[in-house]
């Protein structure tokens, strides 16, 4: 790999540094809230025109402001508290579920670095050296909220419900992390700048060597959001509104917030990690990562190029949230054993092998010399294609998925067994009176 | 035996249809699905009428609340004959008669109660003098189940036009 040019931008002082991170706090908080709240507008209208709806469009222009409507009524409305319900615990867990979903975005890369006169400003709040781990561990703490919830409620919906949450977060953290690993290998690197620049590197976003990995983390990734197909956990139809049946007002809002706000992060950190985070398409002259101690690798930055990546990221992201809301209007929501067969039976089973065949063809591209680059993505382009054939095969095949004709062998089986033993039986001891 | 047990068997399982992979696959119904979702979001038919602003236009024979004809000196054209109190099947019309010095009769009292009205429109049908008419008006609401008794001003203020029972140019239809 030949070196890439560096730029110096200069460190900023403790103190600029301090109010580069203030500032920064406040307008990622403030735009987080703001679009947290017009996603559910958003999800409104988006469901509204799929239904051949209108959607709301009283309040303000266009219905613009439904979102302050709401959330004037929520707070206004009288908060029920149950009796037999925990009260301690009862109020923590709107709190427990909001607080993780809020904390997350501080370590997503949300543009190319910022020159300043004072010095070089990373356009993440948090740059930590874990960023990926960090971002793994409090989002899945989400979960806490939602099982006390269920359990401080002493309602026996709720309390499936957060059972239901619980059983399968942890069923699918486990694929989210897996599919997670290939992105490590390849980058070598937990840093999210860093993740962004290994897919600079490559001149692939990681959506296309990494293919099979994509999907599976985005499966997981609706998981993990409670969001239809995997709704298990508020399931109307069985469980009422699930965990949070006995919440009103404020309380409920929290709950909804939160759920908003991890389809918000979620859909940043797969803009991040698989479609090149804040990265221009067909374009180096974005291809640069800043370093903390003020130097920039590759190219010049720029302060119209962080405003020009600042719009890729948001582009992908909405590409991302757009998504989660068509997929929950078209399909609806799986019975419980199919969400745990796909989880355990299939995604494991499957992670597991795309784990170790791509972190062999990265070892056995390193080891062939390739460098990093163009042809090393290809390989594994090709690699994972394969892969990604053969899953899809599998699943077209109904194994697991589809409905009354997968189970079909199955029913046929178990009643010729029951039929054999019945005829044993009849043998035995003589045909049984039938009436 | 052997058919009975068959039928028995039948009787407690749900007999699955053997579908073909292409029409049991998940994954094509998820794409088809999703194709389907995404064509109505970005092409809605909106079909939705803003009802305030916009309304459906009514049929010329809609029979809703009732107008009361005048005379152009704002008297009422009804005669007092009673004839649409003694026909109202659901019995909402009330009549006294008056009489004035050239011995024209009047009402004194005419009210039409529409919560127990049945629109029938047999009053409008039976008047002699076409004064009662039901109107082609639908938005029906009030504070109060008592102002939902029209007396004889209230009738008369009605501004909706008044049904047709029957096409006018065709004989057939009366
Ligand atoms: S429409 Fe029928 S029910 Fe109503 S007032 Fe006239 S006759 Fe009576
Ligand atoms: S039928 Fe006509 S004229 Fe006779 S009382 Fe009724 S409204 Fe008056």
């Amino acid at each position: 790999m030949e070196l890439e040019p560096v730029y110096q931008v200069g460190q900023l002082s403790t103190t600029g540094f301090l109010i580069a991170s203030v500032i920064k706090v406040l307008i990622v908080f403030l735009v987080v809230l703001v679009t947290v709240a017009m996603l559910t507008l958003l999800e409104r209208k988006i469901s509204a025109w799929m239904q051949d709806r209108l959607g709301p469009n009283r309040v303000g222009p266009g219905g613009l402001a439904q979102p302050v409507a709401d959330g004037l009524k929520n707070i206004l409305k009288e908060e029920s508290n149950p009796g037999q319900a925990h009260r301690v615990f009862f109020v923590l867990a709107p709190m427990l579920a909001i607080t993780p979903a809020m904390v997350t975005f501080a370590v997503i890369p949300l543009a190319s670095p910022l020159p300043t006169p004072w010095g070089l400003v990373e356009m993440v709040i948090a740059d930590m050296p874990i960023g990926v781990l960090f971002l793994l561990a409090f989002s899945s703490l989400g979960v806490y909220g939602i099982v006390i919830a269920g359990w401080a409620s002493s309602n026996k919906y709720a309390l499936l419900g957060g059972l239901r949450a619980g059983a399968q977060m942890i069923s699918y953290e486990i694929a989210l992390g897996m599919s997670l690993l290939s992105v490590l290998f390849l980058v070598g690197n937990v840093r999210l700048p860093e993740v962004v620049w290994g897919q600079q590197q490559l001149g692939l976003w990681f959506a296309i060597p990494l293919s099979i990995s994509f999907l599976f983390f985005w499966v997981s990734a609706f998981a993990e959001t409670n969001r239809l197909p995997f709704d298990l956990p508020e399931a109307e139809s069985e469980l009422i509104t699930g965990y949070h049946t006995e919440y009103s007002s404020m309380k409920f809002s929290m709950f909804f917030i939160a759920e908003y706000a991890h389809v918000l992060t979620v859909s940043m950190l797969m803009a991040t990690l698989f479609l090149g985070g804040w990265d221009i398409p067909f374009w180096s002259g974005d291809n640069m990562l800043g370093m903390a101690d003020g130097t920039v690798v590759g190219a010049a930055p720029a302060v119209w190029k962080t405003l020009l990546t600042l719009l890729a990221f948001v582009v992908k992201t909405g590409f991302f949230i757009v998504m989660f809301m068509l997929i929950r209007w078209t399909l609806p929501r799986f019975r419980y054993d199919q969400v745990m067969d796909l989880g355990w039976k299939l995604m494991l089973p499957a992670l597991l092998t795309v784990v170790t065949v791509t972190a062999g063809t990265i070892l056995a591209l390193d080891s062939a010399g390739v460098a990093y680059g163009l042809v090393y993505g290809l390989v594994l382009t090709a690699v994972n294609a394969v892969m990604l054939g053969i899953f899809l095969l599998v699943l077209d095949r109904g194994r697991v998925l589809s409905g009354g004709y997968a189970r079909q062998e199955k029913r046929a089986h178990a009643r010729a067994v029951a039929r054999f033993h019945r005829e044993e039986f009849e043998v035995g001891h003589g045909a049984p009176a039938e009436g | 035996m052997a058919r009975r047990r068959k039928d028995k068997e039948m009787a407690a399982n749900v007999r699955l249809m053997k579908r073909p992979e292409r029409e049991a696959s998940y994954l094509r119904a998820t794409l088809k699905g999703v194709a389907l979702t995404f064509r109505h979001m970005v092409n809605p038919h909106k079909v939705t009428m803003q009802y305030p602003e916009e309304k459906w236009a009514l049929s010329p024979r809609w029979r809703g609340t009732h107008v009361m004809e005048q005379h152009e000196d704002g008297r009422p054209k009804c005669v007092a004959c009673g004839l649409c109190p003694a026909i109202c099947p659901a019995n909402c019309i009330r009549l006294v008669p008056g009489e004035d010095d050239q011995g024209n009769r009047y009402p004194v009292v005419y009210e039409i109660d529409e919560f127990r009205c049945i629109f029938c429109g047999m009053c409008q049908e039976v008047c002699p003098v076409e004064a009662i008419h039901v109107g082609q008006h639908y938005e029906n609401s009030e504070y109060t189940r008592d102002n939902f008794v029209y007396d004889l001003d209230r009738l008369m203020s009605q501004k909706q036009p008044s049904t047709l029972l029957w096409d006018p140019s065709d004989p057939a239809s009366e």
